[in-house]
C-alpha cells in the first residue's frame, strides 16, 4: 500500500500570548513546530509501515520553510517528501488548501491511504481532512485513535461522543487521527537527520500539480477573514493557599456559596 | 490583495504582531510571504498608513433566491434499534441562534432531518424554533454515515437554496459539515461561539490559536453560509408548547453502495448512575498531578458525594488513571458544567478549550502559575493528595 501523509507547520499556538496592553499577539520567540495531530498521524502511518512494508509520502503546503516539518518526518522514516509552496496558495482557507492538496495527491498518483492530524493547532477546523477526501471522491473515517489493515481490508477504532465505533473501508480512504498515546510520536536523532536528505524531496507550485488560480488564495476561498482581535479577558481567579484540610475546608465554603452543596 | 507602499518606513512593528509569520523585512521594507491570510493585523499596527487591503468586490452573483436559516438536527446514536433516537440538546441550542438569525432577516428557520423512523420529532423541533422541518425518512438512514448523509444534505440545499446552515460542532457535525461545504464550494466556519447578521451577510465569530485570539468570519459569495457550533455554546429558548413547525417530506434516492464505510461495532460508555460527561451537571476532573491510577479513584469518591461525573486531562488518560471517554478537552469532549472541580490539572489550551464555558470553575493545583487558574473563578494553591481526603471526610460528616 502507498500511504500519504499530510503534515503541517504550525507556530506552537500553546506559547503564543497577548500582550494585554496593545491587545496584539506576541510572536516572538514561539516556535514552528509540527502540528501535533499530525506527528501522532505520521507515527501511526510508520507502525503501518513497520508492519506490512507500506510506503510513506509526506505533503504538505506552506511557505518554503515547512520544508523543515518535511525534513524532519522523512527522518522519522518517511521515504518521499513533497512541500505545495507557491504564492498564488496564500490566503487559502481550508476549501483552498484541500483543493491544493488533492491536487497533489492526484499527481502523486496510486495512494491507497491518506492520513492527517484530525485538526491543526493553529486553526482548530478540523475541515481540511474531509475536504481533501471529498475532493477525491474517496470515503473519509475522521476522529480515529487507531488503525489496522488487513489485507483489503482498513480497520479504523474512532472516536464519538462518549463511545467509539470500529469501521471498516476499502482503500482508498482518508483518515484523521487524533493524539492517543498508542502513536506517541518520536523525534529524529541527528544522524537520522543527516540520512534522511538523501531521500527525495520536491517543491511543487500550483502550476506543478494543475491547481486552477481561481480556486486558490483569497480569490478562491470562500471565507475571508474580517477581523481579528483578543478574546475578551477573564477575570482574575480568586487565589487562596493553604494545607490539605485548609484547602478543604475552603473547598466547602466555595461550594456552600455557591450553592452547591448545604 | 496585500500591498505595502513605499511610505513603509522599515520599522518592523508589523513583523511580532502577524499571528502567521507571514512578514518579512526585505530592504527594510516589509514583505508579506504566502503564509499570510489577510487578516489585518499588521495594518493595525502600522503607525504610517503603509499596508492596505484590497479585497475583491462582493460577488456579482444574485443570492436573493437563498432564503432560510437551516439547522442540522443531530439525532443521538443509541446502538439499540428498539429505542427511538433522541434529538441531542446541541440542536435545540442551534435552533435557538438560527431564530435570532431569522428574524432579523425575516427569513424562516428550518430544521433537517434524516432519520429511519420518525417519532414525532417536529413536535419538539417547533417548540424551540423552526417553522418548518424537512424531513427525509429512508431506511438507510438508520444510522450517521458520512456519504450516506452528506449526499441527502446536499440535494436538499441545492433544492431548496437556504442562505445559512447551522450544524453541532460535534464528532458528526464536523464530519458532515467539510464534506457538504467542499461539495458544493462554499464558506464553513468552524467553532463559532458568537453568529450575527451584518449587512445582510452571517458575521462568524471563532476562537483561533488554542483560544489566544478571535476572527471574525464571512462568506460572502457562496450560499449557504455554513457554521458549527460547539455544544453548550448557543443559549437555548424556553420551548413553546404548542408551536407548530410544518413538516414537509422529502424523497431521496439511496443506494446501498453509496455506504462505503460499515461500523462493526459501537460502544457507549456511561458511568454507573447512566450520566454522560457531556451533559453532566457536576464535574471533578483529574490530571497529571493525580500521580497514580488508585489516587485518582479518589477521584470517583469525591464526585459520587456530589453528584457529579469524572473527568480526565489527556495527560491522565494517556497515563492509563481513565478511560479515553472521559477525557476533556479537545480531543475529548467540550463540557459546561454548572461546577468544575480540578485536581492536578496544570491546563493546556487543549484541555481549557474543552471546558472553559463551565459555570463555576475551581481549580487545585500545587503550581500557583498554572495555566488552569486563568480560567478559574476559584484557584487552591495546593496538595490535591491532601485535599481531596480532607474534601470527601468533610462531605461525609455533613
Amino acid at each position: 500500500m502507498n500511504i500519504v501523509v499530510c503534515v503541517k507547520q504550525v507556530p506552537d499556538s500553546t506559547e503564543v500570548k497577548i500582550n494585554p496592553e496593545t491587545g496584539h499577539l506576541i510572536r516572538a520567540g514561539v516556535p514552528s513546530i509540527i502540528n501535533p495531530y499530525d506527528h501522532y498521524a505520521l507515527q501511526a502511518a510508520l507502525e503501518l509501515k513497520a508492519k506490512h512494508n507500506f510506503k510513506v509520502t509526506l505533503v504538505s503546503m506552506g511557505p518554503p520553510q515547512a520544508k523543515s516539518v518535511v525534513q524532519m518526518g522523512m527522518a522519522l522514516g518517511a521515504d518521499e517528501g513533497i512541500l505545495l509552496s507557491d504564492m498564488a496558495f496564500a490566503g487559502s482557507d481550508t476549501w483552498s488548501t484541500s483543493y491544493a492538496l488533492a491536487k497533489a495527491i492526484k499527481k502523486i498518483g496510486k495512494v491507497d491511504m491518506i492520513l492527517a492530524g484530525m485538526q491543526a493547532i493553529d486553526g482548530d477546523t478540523a475541515q481540511t481532512g474531509p475536504g481533501v477526501a471529498q475532493q477525491l471522491g474517496i470515503p473519509q473515517i475522521t476522529f480515529c485513535e487507531q488503525v489496522e489493515v488487513d489485507g483489503r481490508r482498513v480497520i479504523a477504532r474512532k472516536q464519538i461522543d462518549g463511545g467509539y465505533e470500529v469501521l471498516e473501508a476499502r482503500p482508498p480512504v482518508l483518515l484523521t487521527m487524533i493524539m492517543t498515546k498508542d502513536y506517541t510520536p518520536r523525534y529524529p536523532s541527528f544522524l537520522a537527520v543527516s540520512a534522511s536528505l538523501k531521500k527525495p524531496f520536491h517543491v511543487w507550485s500550483a502550476a506543478d500539480v494543475g491547481a486552477e488560480a481561481h480556486f486558490l488564495g483569497l480569490k478562491g476561498s470562500p471565507t475571508q477573514v474580517s477581523r481579528i482581535y483578543p478574546p475578551p479577558q477573564r477575570e482574575k481567579a480568586a487565589m487562596f493557599s493553604g494545607s490539605g484540610q485548609e484547602g478543604a475546608g475552603k473547598i466547602l465554603e466555595i461550594m456552600r456559596s455557591e450553592h452547591f452543596v448545604e | 490583495m496585500i500591498e505595502v507602499s513605499n511610505k513603509c518606513i522599515g520599522c518592523t512593528k508589523c513583523v511580532p504582531v502577524c499571528p502567521f509569520a507571514a512578514i518579512n523585512m526585505i530592504s527594510k521594507k516589509a514583505v508579506m510571504n504566502e503564509a499570510c491570510t489577510l487578516c489585518g493585523a499588521c495594518v493595525q499596527v502600522c503607525p504610517v498608513q503603509a499596508i492596505t487591503i484590497t479585497r475583491e468586490e462582493a460577488s456579482a452573483k444574485d443570492f436573493s433566491g437563498y432564503k432560510g436559516v437551516w439547522v442540522y438536527v443531530e439525532l443521538t446514536e443509541t446502538g439499540d434499534k428498539t429505542h427511538p433516537k433522541k434529538i441531542k440538546p446541541v440542536t435545540f441550542e442551534l435552533l435557538g441562534a438560527a431564530r435570532k438569525l431569522a428574524d432579523e432577516l425575516r427569513e424562516e428557520v428550518c430544521a433537517v432531518l434524516l432519520t429511519d423512523k420518525d417519532h414525532n420529532y417536529a413536535k419538539d423541533l417547533g417548540a424551540y424554533g423552526a417553522d418548518k422541518v424537512y424531513m427525509v425518512e429512508h431506511d438507510e438512514l438508520f444510522e450517521y454515515n458520512t456519504d450516506i448523509f452528506s449526499t441527502v444534505i446536499v440535494g436538499l440545499v441545492n433544492r431548496h437554496k437556504p442562505s445559512s446552515m447551522l450544524y453541532g460542532a460535534t464528532i458528526q457535525g464536523r464530519d458532515l459539515a467539510p464534506r457538504v461545504a467542499s461539495t458544493l464550494y462554499v464558506g464553513l466556519t468552524a467553532d463559532c461561539t458568537a453568529l450575527a447578521i451584518k449587512d445582510g451577510l452571517l458575521l462568524q465569530s471563532r476562537p483561533a490559536f488554542g483560544g489566544n485570539i478571535m476572527a471574525d468570519i464571512l462568506a460572502p459569495n457562496s450560499r449557504p453560509q455554513m457554521s458549527t457550533v460547539r455544544p453548550n455554546v448557543m443559549k437555548m429558548n424556553e420551548p413553546v408548547v404548542g408551536r407548530t413547525a410544518v413538516v414537509v417530506r422529502e424523497g431521496a434516492k439511496l443506494d446501498k453502495s453509496l455506504r462505503r464505510v460499515k461500523v462493526l461495532e459501537r460502544k457507549i460508555a456511561h458511568d454507573a448512575a447512566g450520566v454522560k460527561i457531556e451533559t453532566a451537571g457536576v464535574i471533578v476532573s483529574g490530571g497529571r498531578g493525580m500521580k497514580t491510577k488508585e489516587k485518582f479513584k479518589q477521584l470517583e469518591e469525591l464526585s459520587k458525594l456530589l453528584g457529579g461525573v469524572v473527568g480526565a486531562s489527556r495527560a491522565a488518560v494517556d497515563l492509563g488513571f481513565k478511560d479515553k471517554t472521559h477525557q476533556v478537552g479537545q480531543s475529548g469532549t467540550t463540557v459546561s458544567p454548572k461546577l468544575y472541580l480540578s485536581f492536578g490539572i496544570s491546563g493546556a489550551v487543549q484541555h481549557i478549550v474543552g471546558m472553559k464555558a463551565s459555570d463555576v470553575i475551581v481549580a487545585v493545583n500545587k503550581d500557583p502559575n498554572a495555566p488552569i487558574f486563568n480560567v478559574a473563578k476559584y484557584g487552591i494553591v495546593g496538595d490535591a493528595h491532601e485535599i481531596v481526603p480532607k474534601l470527601i471526610e468533610a462531605l461525609k460528616k455533613r
